[in-house]
């Protein structure tokens, strides 16, 4: 990094910033722009097909503290984006570690690991509500056949079980992404650091805790990181399995937002729900940078 | 690594190919759905492998679902707007790994906020920005979202290709009495050109992919792209049009899952310099 950036600076041609205008442009008028504009209209009381609109400032937000529906999507949200992030971190750095350990068929199951990232969300929705599906299902038919169950479990409209079987699929979602990310930071791990731990007589485990880990803690806090993010916005997965039913059980803040700006027109409020997902997203993240950092400083 | 016992080698094979078992099968099944007909897939208790295969799914799929016009319209907006984003972002990729300090730092800042800010937030300012530009409801516009949409992803990993390309070469061009215009179209790109095919084509998959900004931007059925179209398709829980649906759903997915053969190496190796969004 330093070397690339002492590189750069060698240059000594002074590359004209012009050059920069036909992305800014665009950049400007089609995402910071409608971004203050949302923030902006969060302060409303903008209705679709309303007449005029009016300031109200921190109304949108009071009515918010009193919404259960509001407390109960974020409450679900949280539960997802944790669930799911700490789900994908766990499985995937296992999943690198054995992509990553020579055992046999292991270029196959890179490209079959992989594949999955490429299937676009609605596909990815869709196929999982088919393996869910009560009657039709794999799930329920596998389930039958070895005598677990024996009555179809409705999976995506039962109370006990419509979050569970989301996060599974918001875990299968985002596992490629995460594996590759950690098995790049495993392959960057010289052989030899292992190998001297090894001389020194650490186990597989002790070799896992004191030296993978520690060497991985970067990659692995950066994709956690932005999973997290990905996660707590996310929109298309849910909505196709389940529409935030049954009655509100996995409606994710970002399933609520779209449903009171068009379902109920509700743009202002949309807006000041938006802005709230912002703040929360951005108050988790300084939080847990900031104790990432005092670790650092610990050791 | 060290020499492990066999039993160990073997729980771990095992361990391995239940991963991939799990993360393939959706797709397996979704295809030999794709092949059953439809009484087969409508009967409770079900068959792994089809009893009788069938392409009559697939002929629904497009002769009443539409899915090759929705196909042809996300296939015109996905190839526009991943051509518009090296386009506008090649230049810009130029100055931000040449020009290090100033400009960077709020460049960089903007693409991780990117990251945070929920599209609900954006959606309805973008709503009327584009209807008042005469490009609401247009495939153009949603070029143009998905273009501003993909940039911050192929800005940062085009600023690393460049960063790899060893500046003295551009000095020689310079000397040579090059100007920046004629360094970048002549030297740098032919140079990096591998990375812009590859950042090209997850543009291509971006806007292939994407649900939400085609769901709430384009009204008009004719303009409709296919993940809208197949989500669409879904009402009421009955079975009957799950075999179009299948259908439609393993033609919608052949395109991403060739291009990601093609990109599956360069994915690997350009992570080490960036993310990939999921």
């Amino acid at each position: 990094m330093i070397a690339a950036r002492r590189r750069g600076r060698g240059a000594g041609l002074a590359i004209p910033l012009w050059l920069l205008v036909p992305a800014l442009l665009p950049v400007f008028l089609l995402s910071i722009l409608p971004l203050l504009q949302g923030v902006a209209m969060g302060f409303t009381d903008y209705e679709l097909g309303a007449r005029e609109t009016n300031f109200i400032g921190f109304d949108n937000y009071r009515y918010m503290l009193g919404d259960r529906q509001f407390w109960r999507s974020f409450q679900v949200g949280g539960i997802w984006t944790v669930a799911v992030t700490v789900g994908e971190v766990v499985l995937g750095l296992m999943l690198a570690m054995l992509l990553n350990a020579k055992l046999p068929g292991q270029t196959l199951a890179r490209i079959l690991v992989l594949a999955p990232w490429a299937i676009p969300p609605v596909i990815k929705g869709l196929m999982w509500r088919l393996i869910y599906h009560p009657d039709a299902g794999a799930l329920n038919g596998a389930l039958l056949a070895v005598g677990l169950i024996d009555r179809p479990i409705h999976w995506l409209t039962s109370f006990t079980w419509a979050l569970p079987a989301v996060i599974v699929v918001g875990i299968w979602a985002s596992l490629p992404t995460t594996t590759v990310v950690l098995l790049a930071g495993l392959q960057s791990i010289p052989g030899e650091v292992r190998e001297a731990a090894a001389i020194d007589g650490a186990g597989a485990w002790g070799q896992f805790r004191h030296v993978t880990l520690p060497l991985m803690k970067p990659v692995i806090l950066s994709i956690a990181a932005l999973q997290f993010m990905w996660n707590f916005n996310s929109f298309g997965l849910v909505f196709i399995l389940t529409e935030g039913g049954p009655a509100g059980s996995t409606r994710l803040p970002m399933l609520f937002a779209y449903e009171e700006a068009f379902a109920f027109g509700n743009l202002a409020y949309a807006s000041a729900l938006g802005t709230v997902m912002v703040l929360v997203i951005g108050f988790a993240l300084v939080a847990y940078m900031r104790t990432q950092f005092r670790e650092a400083q610990g050791v | 690594m060290t020499p492990q016992r066999p039993i160990a080698r073997f729980l771990m094979t095992v361990a391995l190919w239940t991963f991939v078992f799990f993360l393939a099968f959706p797709l397996v099944w979704l295809v030999l759905t794709s092949l059953k007909p439809s009484a087969e897939i409508m009967r409770s208790g079900a068959q792994f492998w089809p009893e009788t295969f069938t392409l009559e799914n697939f002929r629904n799929a497009i002769l009443q679902e539409r899915i090759l016009q929705t196909a042809f319209n996300t296939f015109r907006v996905a190839v526009a707007s991943s051509l518009l984003t090296l386009a506008i972002a090649t230049p810009a990729a130029y100055v931000l790994a040449r020009r290090p300090g100033g400009v960077n730092k709020p460049v960089v800042g903007w693409i991780l906020l990117s990251q945070t800010f929920p599209v609900i937030l954006i959606i309805v300012p973008l709503f009327t920005i584009l209807a008042r530009a005469g490009l609401g409801n247009t495939h153009l516009g949603l070029v143009l979202v998905y273009t501003v949409w993909s940039l911050p992803f192929v800005l940062w990993m085009l600023r690393g290709y460049i960063r790899n390309v060893p500046v003295e070469i551009e000095h020689a061009a310079a000397m040579d009495g090059a100007n920046h215009f004629q360094i970048l179209t002549r030297v740098l790109i032919p140079l990096i050109l591998p990375g812009l095919v590859a950042t090209g084509l997850y543009g291509f998959i971006n806007a292939w992919n994407e649900f939400f900004f085609a769901l709430v931007l384009l009204k008009s059925p004719e303009l409709q792209t296919i993940q809208v179209n197949l989500a669409r398709f879904r009402g009421v829980e009955g079975l009957a049009r799950w075999g179009p649906l299948a259908a439609g759903s393993v033609l919608a997915t052949i395109p991403t899952l060739i291009l990601f053969g093609f990109l599956q190496k360069g994915l690997v190796s350009g992570l080490h310099s960036g993310g990939v969004k999921g």
